[in-house]
């Protein structure tokens, strides 16, 4: 049970942040990208936010021109992790304030520190949007 | 701010996003690391600044796609900077680019220790986080003890200890050494005290870590899961920021449900209350709400409360409220829980007594096959791939076939193998099979794998009754407009054998046949010709008295193909051309293919191959493990015992039978038919004369003969033909010897045993038939059920079944059907009643017929002592005076066991444990020692509770001091020699103890234990 990688990519299909929780070499990386990014954006809002893709599965949710996709184990519960993109995404709101695509673009550092609150090594340690964005914002009034 | 400190930064990622195409692209990041190359050369001109910034330039850049094979250094190098910026770049942007066996990892283990170790929690933070994300073994060795202090520290707080539990997490799968299980179940309890529920959360995923591998030694964590869960069910001091949309941490109730279904049960009947309480307000209480978050948060917990449910095997009311959701769920129009709802159906097939509600749903999934989203679809297909038997077989596959004609290429392949896996399956008759595997190949013949033809061709072959109906079925197909090569293979082969069998029917003379198959081969393959050479030398061989024309007709093609450039089709053409001149010789070269010997279905095996890679749930693979139709076997009709085969009695064939068995993998399927089509080669390419062509077939003429008459008719010609036919020869005599006696499958002895642990598994198998068992006990009371599974595609018949019960035991079966059906099983249970305490074992005394065999077997059921035990914690302030109440033989016996099979103190309690003996840790003082309790019930005894008490010798593990106590004699005696024959069950060198003097142990040990241990002398005095 576990989150393999989080992905963020928009609608163009380019990647704007990975974070992956198991090593793969960057072709493989590559070729994942290519392949999740082709079957998920094609999808339709009528349908469900799950697709299986090898032998994992893809949780995904659209968020204006971005979409979140997360790959998790076959057994992960599939609907925690989908309320866990939106955790994910009101913590950046949070802290950027109506956040878009271009906030995590050019702040990728901030969402990564976001993103090393929330989720190491493919499991959740972070729910508390407070807990989460404490560190930053203590970086935030050092500098 | 950040943002301002790294403008180089953000003007980099607008000139790539600026880019107008993918060159541009390449090109400015080329210049990048052109630049961040030679800046990083002469690193001393660097501020911690600028090298930040670049680094992450590099991860941005990595990001993109683009290889970055130098700078790692640097980013390494930056964990070691003092302040907290550049620190944090360090840890962040390494664990990004690089992975856990990277040199530059090791060279900084030392700083990264003096972070864990170090007064700054910020430092401590990114330096878990690093090792938790990427740290390797060398990490796991020299860190574990560090991170484990950090994470029971109290003074430290909860911001380093929840990454410490994970970077802990992380070690241990590296090196599972690093947590000392005896030590660790403890702390883990203790840590489950713990009210911050971000230390909770991440603890909690530890523990379903440690608990998935090794659940007997954490079963003090099961109470607190339990109660942890009851905290955020009730929303019982929960923090408001751990609340998400009114619901309190969705995730740590969903982990929390997750880690309790690593325990196999729930015996204190206190906390299993507790929690199918809340279970039940779970299932009850969740309503469909607006809010999509609020919504999806309380399924994602419903969810996996049903999980929970269908783990802990509830009572049946509660798992109908469950399939009830379940089938609400797979109607709703929102597609997330349809899809759930269908998943989760799925893997409540593994609950037996659900799979009748099920099928009442049977068709509204039959409506998500043709869902939009083939994501929902898949899980139907699945779904309905493993609910599919007897009953529901024929309606499902024909779903399945019409799907097929519009489903989408790439679930064709998986759609296909899966029904005609079910087809081959579930057939109620034979006829229907081959319709649909016709079908099959008509609809979808290009996803069509060899093995599928194959397979039909080995029924037909093996059963008489289908053959005409095959040939005229074929003969349909063959003679559509359009027709997919595989059609054209399988008809061309089966019309070869068979199409003299139509008779007289319209179209369906020798000539007409031949048309029939000769039209298509303009349209097809090399790889198809040889296979409709075959087929024209067969027609031809059965057009008695020849037909002129045909010949002339086929003689040509023969004649045409001699010259061939495919040495295969070559050499049929040369060589059917030489036989088919031989007149009535021809008659015995080409007779019929013998049967095939029984063999497990490649497309099952096929099937559990792709498991792996379809990502499929494993509701496929417990079903298997569920059904009896698992080795899908022929039936095979060879006549045993010397009966006269059915069909051809100038048995000559020129064909190799098949040697392989049914063990063999898949592929012998392909050699079975590549044999038989290759075979002709051995024939002489020269004209034979007739006695080089009689000596060739003489040892393989062998269909109905057992291997004996082979031998013998075989050695005048050994001198001729000796060595491939000697090889011919032998190998057909094993199949011959396993129709005659049937072998189990599997150690007879080896599954009784594992049965004596667990309440369900099988106990018997061989190739026709499973014993399948499943008990339940309580107090005095068990159920059983057998499972009677007919593999086969025939009936098996004269099943009997009869018990021999100990006196101890009243045992009744109920009625056992005399015949099984093909592929059916049958239940049938048995109720225990135990009389009183005895070692005494019942056996079932099993036996059925199949064709003119008949089975008998003799099998120990496992309703043994340990069965009639329920495990049960007793505290000091109880043991002790009912241990000392209990003075003395006959209700306290002690005995010196010898000859003891040698395993870890841990492994021990596991064992007894395992015979429902509850440890209880702590009563003894000696950690050499062991102390368990358990209660055992029969009618004359009643609940009675039993003591034992085990005394190891760490410096010889080959024996030990057992003392048992119960309020009964014939208890106490049968109990000790029953945990004695586990203990010795297999004696290995039962030399060993011979130097050892009697009773006590050896006094002469280089641990004076007994003597020097005071408590442990103390408590012996007690006792």
């Amino acid at each position: 049970m576990g989150i393999r990688f989080i992905l963020m990519v928009n609608k163009q299909g380019q990647t704007r942040l990975a974070q992956y929780y198991e090593w793969l070499t960057l072709e493989e990386r590559r070729a994942l990208e290519g392949e999740i990014v082709r079957k998920c954006l094609a999808r339709t809002e009528q349908q469900c936010s799950f697709v299986e893709h090898r032998n994992y599965k893809i949780v995904y949710r659209r968020y204006a021109s971005l979409f979140f996709l997360v790959g998790v184990d076959n057994d992960e519960n599939e609907l925690a992790i989908l309320e866990f993109i939106h955790l994910l995404v009101e913590t950046m709101d949070r802290h950027f304030g109506n956040v878009c695509e271009l906030d995590i673009m050019f702040h990728l550092e901030k969402a990564h520190f976001m993103l090393e609150e929330m989720v190491m090594n493919g499991s959740v340690v972070e729910t508390s949007k407070t807990n989460i964005l404490t560190p930053i914002q203590l970086m935030d009034k050092a500098s | 701010m950040a943002m301002h400190g790294m403008r180089g930064l953000s003007v980099f990622i607008s000139d790539v996003r600026n880019c107008q195409n993918k060159e541009q692209e390449r090109l400015r990041v080329d210049k990048e690391l052109g630049n961040i190359r030679t800046r990083f050369k002469n690193e001393k001109g660097l501020t911690p600044y600028e090298k930040k910034k670049y680094v992450w330039k590099m991860l941005y850049i990595y990001m993109l796609g683009y290889d970055v094979d130098f700078g790692h250094m640097e980013a390494v190098s930056l964990i070691s900077a003092p302040k907290y910026p550049e620190k944090q770049v360090g840890y962040i942007v390494t664990s990004c680019l690089l992975n856990e066996n990277h040199d530059f990892l090791r060279l900084a283990i030392n700083t990264v220790r003096n972070d864990i170790i170090g007064r700054n929690e910020t430092f401590q933070c990114l330096a878990l986080t690093m090792v938790g994300n990427i740290g390797g073994r060398e990490f796991a060795e020299s860190l574990a003890p560090d991170v484990q202090k950090l994470l029971l520290s109290s003074s430290c707080r909860p911001l380093v200890r929840k990454k410490a539990a994970l970077c802990l997490l992380r070690l241990y799968r590296k090196n599972p050494d690093v947590v000392n299980v005896d030590g660790w179940a403890d702390r883990m309890s203790q840590l489950l005290d713990e009210r911050d529920l971000g230390v909770l959360t991440s603890s909690m995923s530890l523990l379903v870590a440690l608990v998935s591998n090794n659940h007997e030694a954490y079963w003090t964590c099961l109470p607190k899961c339990v109660k942890i869960l009851e905290r955020l069910a009730r929303n019982q001091d929960v923090p408001q920021e751990y609340t998400y949309y009114g619901i309190p941490s969705p995730w740590l109730q969903v982990k929390t449900m997750r880690a309790l279904q690593y325990f196999p049960t729930i015996e204190d009947p206190n906390t299993r209350r507790t929690l199918f309480e809340v279970l039940q307000r779970i299932l009850m209480g969740t309503d469909v709400v607006k809010n999509v978050n609020k919504n999806n948060a309380s399924h994602a917990v419903l969810f996996e409360a049903l999980a929970l449910v269908m783990h802990l095997d509830a009572e049946k009311e509660m798992m109908s409220q469950c399939v009830a959701l379940l089938g609400k769920f797979i109607a709703v129009r929102e597609p997330n829980i349809r899809y759930l709802g269908l998943e989760n159906m799925t893997r409540m097939l593994m609950v037996t007594d659900v799979q009748d509600i099920i099928k009442r749903h049977q068709a509204q999934i039959i409506t998500s096959l043709k869902d939009p989203d083939i994501s929902i679809r898949r899980r139907a297909l699945d779904l309905l791939y493993g609910m599919c038997d007897v009953t529901n077989a024929k309606d499902i596959v024909e779903e399945l076939l019409q799907y097929l004609s519009t489903a989408d290429f790439v679930m064709r392949e998986e759609l296909s193998l899966k029904a005609a896996i079910l087809a081959e399956k579930f057939a109620p008759d034979l006829s229907w099979y081959v319709d649909v595997i016709l079908q099959l190949i008509d609809k979808a013949g290009d996803f069509i794998s060899d093995d599928i033809w194959f397979r039909v061709v080995q029924f037909v072959t093996n059963n008489e009754d289908l053959q005409p109906y095959a040939a005229a079925k074929v003969k349909e197909y063959l003679d559509k407009p359009a027709v997919h090569e595989t059609m054209v293979k399988v008809s061309a082969y089966i019309l070869g054998e068979y199409s003299h069998l139509l008779g007289r029917r319209p179209g369906c003379s020798p000539k007409e046949i031949f048309s029939s198959i000769h039209e298509k081969l303009p349209t097809v393959s090399t790889t198809t010709i040889p296979i409709l050479l075959s087929a024209y030398a067969k027609i031809l061989m059965h057009s008695q008295p020849p037909d002129q024309e045909l010949q002339n007709q086929i003689w040509a093609i023969f004649n045409k193909y001699e010259s061939c450039i495919d040495a295969e089709i070559q050499q049929r053409a040369v060589e059917y051309f030489a036989l088919s001149q031989k007149g009535a010789a021809l008659m015995d070269i080409l007779a019929e293919m013998p049967k095939f010997p029984e063999r497990q279905s490649a497309l099952i095996k096929k099937a559990e191959d792709a498991e792996v890679d379809s990502a499929e749930q494993s509701a496929i693979k417990l079903r298997a493990q569920q059904q009896t139709s698992n080795a899908l076997v022929v039936t095979d009709q060879l006549p045993a015992n010397g009966a006269p085969p059915p069909v051809p009695v100038g048995p000559l064939t020129l064909v190799k039978v098949p040697s392989m068995t049914s063990d063999e993998d898949h592929r012998s399927t392909d050699q079975a038919l590549t044999h038989e089509n290759g075979t002709l080669s051995k024939v002489d390419p020269q004209p034979p004369s007739a006695d080089l062509l009689g000596d060739l077939l003489g040892p393989l003429a062998i269909e109905g003969p057992p291997g004996a008459t082979v031998q013998s008719e075989h050695n005048p010609v050994s001198g001729l033909e000796g060595g491939p036919d000697a090889v011919d020869g032998s190998a057909i005599v094993p199949i011959e010897e396993q129709t005659n006696t049937v072998q189990p499958i599997g150690n007879i002895a080896e599954r009784f045993h594992a049965l004596c642990l667990k309440d369900s598994g099988v106990l018997y198998e061989d190739p026709y038939i499973q014993i399948g068992i499943k008990a339940e006990w309580r107090a005095h009371h068990g159920r059983l059920v057998l499972f009677l599974g007919n593999k086969n595609t025939a009936p098996l018949g004269s099943v009997q079944a009869l018990i021999l019960p100990p006196a101890h035991l009243k045992m009744e079966l109920s009625l056992v059907p005399d015949t099984i059906p093909p592929r059916a099983q049958v239940q049938c249970p048995l109720e225990v009643v135990n009389l009183r305490p005895s070692r005494d074992v019942a056996v079932l005394d099993f036996s059925y017929k199949f064709a003119t065999n008949m089975v008998n077997v003799k099998l120990r059921l496992p309703a043994l002592l340990n069965k009639f035990l329920q495990p049960i914690p007793v505290s000091a302030e109880e043991f002790f005076p009912q241990w000392r109440s209990l003075s003395g033989p006959p209700l306290k016996l002690q005995e010196v066991v010898r000859g003891v099979r040698p395993m870890p103190l841990p492994e021990m309690a596991n064992l007894l444990n395992s015979f429902r003996l509850m440890i209880c840790p702590g009563l003894d003082p000696n950690p050499n020692n062991l102390v368990a309790s358990t209660t055992f019930y029969s009618e004359s005894t009643r609940a009675m509770l039993c003591l034992v008490r085990i005394e190891t010798d760490p410096a010889d593990r080959t024996q030990l001091r057992m003392t048992l106590a119960s309020g009964d004699p014939t208890l106490t005696f049968e109990l000790k020699e029953f945990i004695k024959e586990q203990l010795v069950s297999i004696p290995i060198a039962p030399r060993t103890p011979t130097a050892v003097a009697p009773p006590a142990p050896p006094a002469a040990q280089p641990t004076p234990e007994i003597p020097a241990n005071d408590p442990a002398a103390l408590l012996a005095g007690l006792l």
